[in-house]
């Protein structure tokens, strides 16, 4: 199976190459569209500033090629959030994928909200034998509101989209990557699809 | 509900782990990777690497290191120590370490939490501070405690935020060492100061101290070393205990 990790200089793409590996198989990091286009799963990492993380999509011209991917690709983190149809962050422009704007949380909860929380309401091939309400690590400041493509709910200060899907695409906030065990079941769920 | 973390802390020297460390069923207690693998499968939430070698066997040590952890661990882990450009964190994220924490050279060049949190985001940027109450007042120190800033723990923490960095790390010397509990008092301060998470450090000695930590200080991780490395208290019992005492963890 060939897997590519999008390389657009934000992502984290060396802990997902890891994670990929400690699951017996491994991925090419590149931001190659030829390569990307003919991956049979693309995973799109991402940690960092949306805005700068934008302008370098558009840089290489990935944020052409994402969003008319056919196979199956995860979003991770902010990878999800720029999947998204905008951001708060720095008010940038995300790809579209997901037609939900994503938001900065209040300053009623400590900001990012960073550690080791629960999802549920899950809801999608995705979380194939993942009980509910098992712990993830998250670590983000901006957050999808609930929505028709959410397949994963977290409650932070309130409920939020902590998973997305529409069609082939999917992303999630946590971080499946270091997320122990649970993480990893994720992972090779996403490779199983 | 997001859960207080728990974080085991290593002092590396050389690649090796160093003080404190009597692992019983380690092969080898000076390997960080052996180490790293144990702690992260008793459940600690994250673990944090503190390198203390001098600065040109740390350019030779640290970053396969960092790599030999990152294949090893998938738990989120940070790393500090020495760390005092843009160019040195970037070879410790591409090499798998999630964040970094940065400490005299923040203070000595504030600009550079700035600079980190814009180019690597807010999320991998650690302020770590060491601050010691002399005549009621918490005052920041440097360079592992022996020099004394003129900087006061609270302003520095609020200017750490407002510069864009993810978490503070707070420890305190009064505490440290002693076993006798963190600085509740300064860490519910802290807390209400600033409106990023608080890793508490310095202090630990039972598991009724890290229950206060985390009611009293309202911290939000805890960090300790020496109680872990020697099995004073287990990962897997303290959080049973925490449950017990209605503080949120994973287990």
């Amino acid at each position: 199976m060939k897997i590519a990790i999008i390389d657009y200089d934000s992502g984290n793409t060396q802990s997902v190459l890891f994670a990929l590996e400690s699951l017996g198989f491994t991925g090419i990091i590149t931001k190659d569209k030829d390569e990307i286009t003919t991956a049979d799963k693309v995973i799109f990492p991402g940690v960092g500033e949306a805005g700068s993380a934008m302008k370098k999509l558009q840089e290489s011209g990935l944020d052409l090629v994402i969003p008319t991917l056919q196979q199956p690709v995860l979003g991770i983190c902010l990878g999800m959030q720029l999947m998204c149809n905008t951001t708060e962050e720095s008010n940038t422009k995300g790809l579209g994928i997901f037609e939900v704007n994503v938001l900065k949380f209040p300053n009623t909860v400590k900001v990012p909200q960073m550690g080791w929380n629960t999802i549920y309401n899950l809801n999608s091939p995705l979380f194939t034998g993942i009980p509910e309400n098992e712990y993830l690590y998250l670590v983000h400041s901006f957050y999808a509101p609930l929505n028709e493509n959410a397949i994963a709910v977290t409650q932070y200060g309130q409920e939020y989209a902590s998973a997305l899907q529409k069609e082939n695409f999917y992303g999630v906030q946590f971080h499946p990557e270091k997320s122990g065990k649970i993480g990893a079941q994720i992972l090779s769920n996403f490779l199983s699809l | 509900m997001l859960t207080k973390r728990i974080i085991p802390c290593l002092d590396i020297k050389n690649g090796r782990t160093v003080k404190g460390v009597n692992f019983i069923d380690l092969k080898d207690a000076g390997d960080p990777v052996e180490l790293a693998k144990k702690y992260t499968e008793t459940g600690a939430d994250e673990l944090v690497f503190l390198d203390i070698s001098a600065t040109e066997e740390r350019r030779k040590t640290l970053i396969p290191l960092v790599r030999e952890v990152a294949k090893a661990i998938n738990i989120p882990f940070t790393v500090g120590g020495g760390i005092s450009s843009a160019e040195d964190v970037k070879l410790l994220l591409q090499n798998g370490a999630d964040k970094v924490s940065i400490n005299s050279s923040a203070v000595k060049n504030p600009s550079l939490i700035t600079e980190l949190a814009q180019e690597f985001g807010s999320q991998c940027v650690v302020v770590a501070i060491d601050a010691k109450l002399i005549d009621n007042q918490w005052k920041v120190h440097l360079m592992g405690g022996k020099t004394a800033a003129k900087l006061d723990l609270f302003q520095w923490a609020k200017e750490a935020q407002d510069r864009g960095a993810g978490e503070i790390l707070f420890t305190s010397m009064n505490n440290d060492g002693t076993k006798k509990g963190f600085a509740n008092e300064a860490l519910a301060k802290l807390s209400e100061t600033v409106n990023i998470p608080i890793i508490a450090s310095g202090g630990a000695g039972t598991m009724q101290h890290f229950a206060d930590a985390f009611i009293n200080g309202k911290a939000d991780a805890a960090l300790a070393a020496s109680v872990f490395h020697y099995q004073e208290i287990e990962i897997p019992q303290l959080k049973q205990f925490l449950k017990e005492k209605n503080v949120s963890v994973r287990i």
